[in-house]
């Protein structure tokens, strides 16, 4: 087991929900209020050191009751060490987990996607839209369990929405701030 | 609104103001300078008054696929970048929630399509920890000798296409050459040039043919020279030196920040290479060095992926050396498909294969993450399996998404001739990122 773990239970107690290993890899599924200081701690703790954001995205399962799960991959470059974090979202609550783009910029477009494909908020990001997906996608999230494989819409549907999509609104974005 | 689409789409705006007029971005700074003094403006009124909008792509040669940029430009330097992708987005990790393992091999061809062996061979190792199994030893030579093999296809053509954008256009004639000859010794092993699935879960597609491997050694022996001469044109050329030196610098803390791996993260000065840090295929008993720059501009990119394919020449040499005899698969009923002359004539035989076909072969419950070094930086393929067939999750950590993010950042003050050598020696492949 990654001796991260232990660290991170000496340090946090509560806020951790609880640990486990598979092959060979240590998950920490963590309370979602104190994801961020976790992380922050993980990154600046002097011993940890976990520079590097590998990864986020979040994992659905076909069992409707099981909560969705937000996952973190972690590495320290230095100590050659992999860990990964997670939340667990009840499905009938709020799908909000705080970003941490302050704290690794690679984070920025890998919580979009997740926004994106999932619908989960990252509470501080600074500009959370879809990315792979355009802005004015109606059908919802693809990657949730309850989106079919073909999408919602027909095909004559989705090419009558793509054909009237609304793109003559001016877009804010491009004038400069 | 069809006459305004051929503009909206390209712009991602109406690109008409109120009058009807083409948009002009009114200069923000131009009332700080004036408070502060600074009559500039009013010596030039027309000439600085406006920032200008540029979109290069999706449809643009030097994007190196289907990638959008759109630049706002203070003269010819670019003040922002914003990016837009998503236009190959095809959804491989929904589809693949809907196949067995062994099906969704075919997707990886198709991702990072410069690199379908590694794909194909990072999809097994990670299905394989998911089914608790590991390959026979000589399944790993060989899958290492594919992915040595990709890496080199994927560095020379993007070097090849990179030379062009930049004007040079006989080492990308020379190095297409080589790439035609891996391609034809994958022809020749897998019966496919682009799209290989070369791999099964718990082993390999097929053996090496007869004489496979000497095509290989005559590869190794050309490839080198090719390199050189096509190297030696760049190297110390004028005009290469000053459209790629200082350009798009990003310091070791910063790169490691944005997540960015593989060439782009050593050619900063981390020397993180997945081979040497988290070993997978025994990399950790063959001999060569991780090359790292030191500016972590273009030109260091540059150099970091030659030295790469040198140190893809030397792993391949000693793959050859130590290929060993043996099974290509495992030893396992619950993976591994009978022999076709058995199915055909025994009873049990053709079960086995009906049932591992029509059902597919069951991981326990679990998830694991499993990275490799792909050309483009750390690939990682992240299964969760519920203990059916199908898995749950089937995650992409694609390098060169998280590689592209950091585009704003290394173009933003240069010019708009330096953001085609950026966004190149970035190497993205619009399949991996939009996925």
């Amino acid at each position: 087991m990654n001796p991260s773990v232990h660290a991170l239970v000496a340090q946090f107690g509560d806020a951790i929900v609880r640990y486990d290993v598979t092959w060979g890899e240590s998950t920490v599924i963590v309370q979602r209020g104190a994801l961020h200081e976790i992380i922050r701690w993980l990154r600046d703790d002097p011993i940890e050191q976990y520079d590097y954001l590998v990864d986020v995205t979040a994992v659905e399962y076909r069992d409707a009751d099981r909560p969705l799960e937000v996952v973190w991959h972690l590495r320290a470059l230095a100590q050659r060490r992999f860990l990964r974090l997670k939340v667990m979202l009840e499905k009938r609550g709020v799908l909000a987990v705080p970003s941490i783009v302050d704290l690794y910029s690679g984070a920025d477009w890998l919580e979009r996607e997740c926004f994106d494909m999932f619908g989960i908020r990252f509470d501080g990001h600074p500009d959370l839209r879809r990315i792979l997906l355009w802005d004015g996608y109606a059908e919802g999230f693809p990657l949730r369990k309850d989106f079919p494989l073909r999408g919602r819409f027909s095909r004559a549907e989705q090419l009558k929405q793509a054909l009237n999509l609304d793109v003559a609104a001016p877009d804010e974005r491009v004038v400069p701030s | 609104m069809s006459a305004h689409r051929t503009v909206e789409v390209a712009l991602g705006t109406s690109g008409l103001d109120a009058n009807g007029q083409p948009v002009r971005v009114p200069l923000a700074h131009r009332e700080a300078r004036l408070a502060a003094g600074d009559d500039l403006p009013l010596r030039e009124p027309e000439l600085e008054s406006d920032h200008m909008l540029i979109n290069i792509g999706p449809q643009h040669p030097a994007t190196h696929g289907v990638l959008r940029l759109v630049l706002e430009l203070d003269g010819e330097t670019v003040v922002r970048c914003m990016p837009h992708i998503g236009y190959l987005h095809c959804g491989f990790e929904k589809m693949g929630e809907y196949r067995q393992y062994n099906q969704i091999i075919p997707w990886t061809d198709r991702e990072d399509y410069l690199n379908s062996p590694g794909n194909n061979v990072a999809f097994a190792l990670g299905a394989e920890r998911l089914f608790g199994v590991e390959c026979t030893p000589r399944a790993t030579v060989l899958r290492v000798i594919l992915m040595e093999l990709s890496r080199i296809m994927s560095h020379v053509v993007w070097l090849g296409t990179t030379s062009v954008d930049l004007g040079a256009f006989t080492p990308f004639l020379w190095l297409y050459q080589e790439r035609e000859n891996i391609y034809n010794l994958l022809e020749s092993w897998l019966g496919a040039r682009l799209t290989t699935s070369a791999t099964r879960v718990g082993g390999m597609a097929a053996d090496l043919p007869n004489g496979w491997l000497d095509g290989l050694r005559a590869f190794l022996r050309g490839f080198p020279r090719t390199l050189d001469e096509s190297i030696k044109m760049l190297e110390t050329n004028g005009i290469w030196a000053g459209r790629t030196i200082g350009l798009g610098a990003l310091s070791a803390a910063e790169a490691v920040n944005a997540g960015i791996s593989g060439p782009m993260l050593r050619a900063s000065g981390v020397a993180y290479d997945v081979r040497k840090d988290f070993p997978y295929l025994d990399y950790e008993t063959y001999d060569f060095d991780v090359a790292v720059g030191t500016t972590g501009d273009v030109y260091d990119r540059f150099l970091v992926r030659v030295e790469e394919m040198r140190q893809s020449v030397r792993i391949l040499e000693q793959a050859v050396r130590r290929l060993p005899e043996g099974p290509i698969n495992i030893d396992d009923p619950r993976l591994i498909l009978p022999p076709k002359h058995k199915a055909t004539s025994e009873m049990e035989s053709m079960i086995h294969h009906f049932k591992l076909v029509m059902e597919g072969p069951r991981p326990p419950a679990g998830e694991c993450y499993v990275a490799v070094e792909s050309p483009k930086g750390e690939k990682g393929y992240y299964f969760v399996s519920d203990g059916t067939a199908k898995p749950v999750r089937w995650r992409i950590r694609p390098p060169s998404f998280v590689n592209l993010s950091a585009i704003s950042r290394m173009v933003e003050g240069h010019l708009l001739s330096d953001v085609i050598a950026i966004n190149a020696s970035i190497d993205v492949v619009m399949g991996e990122i939009d996925r």
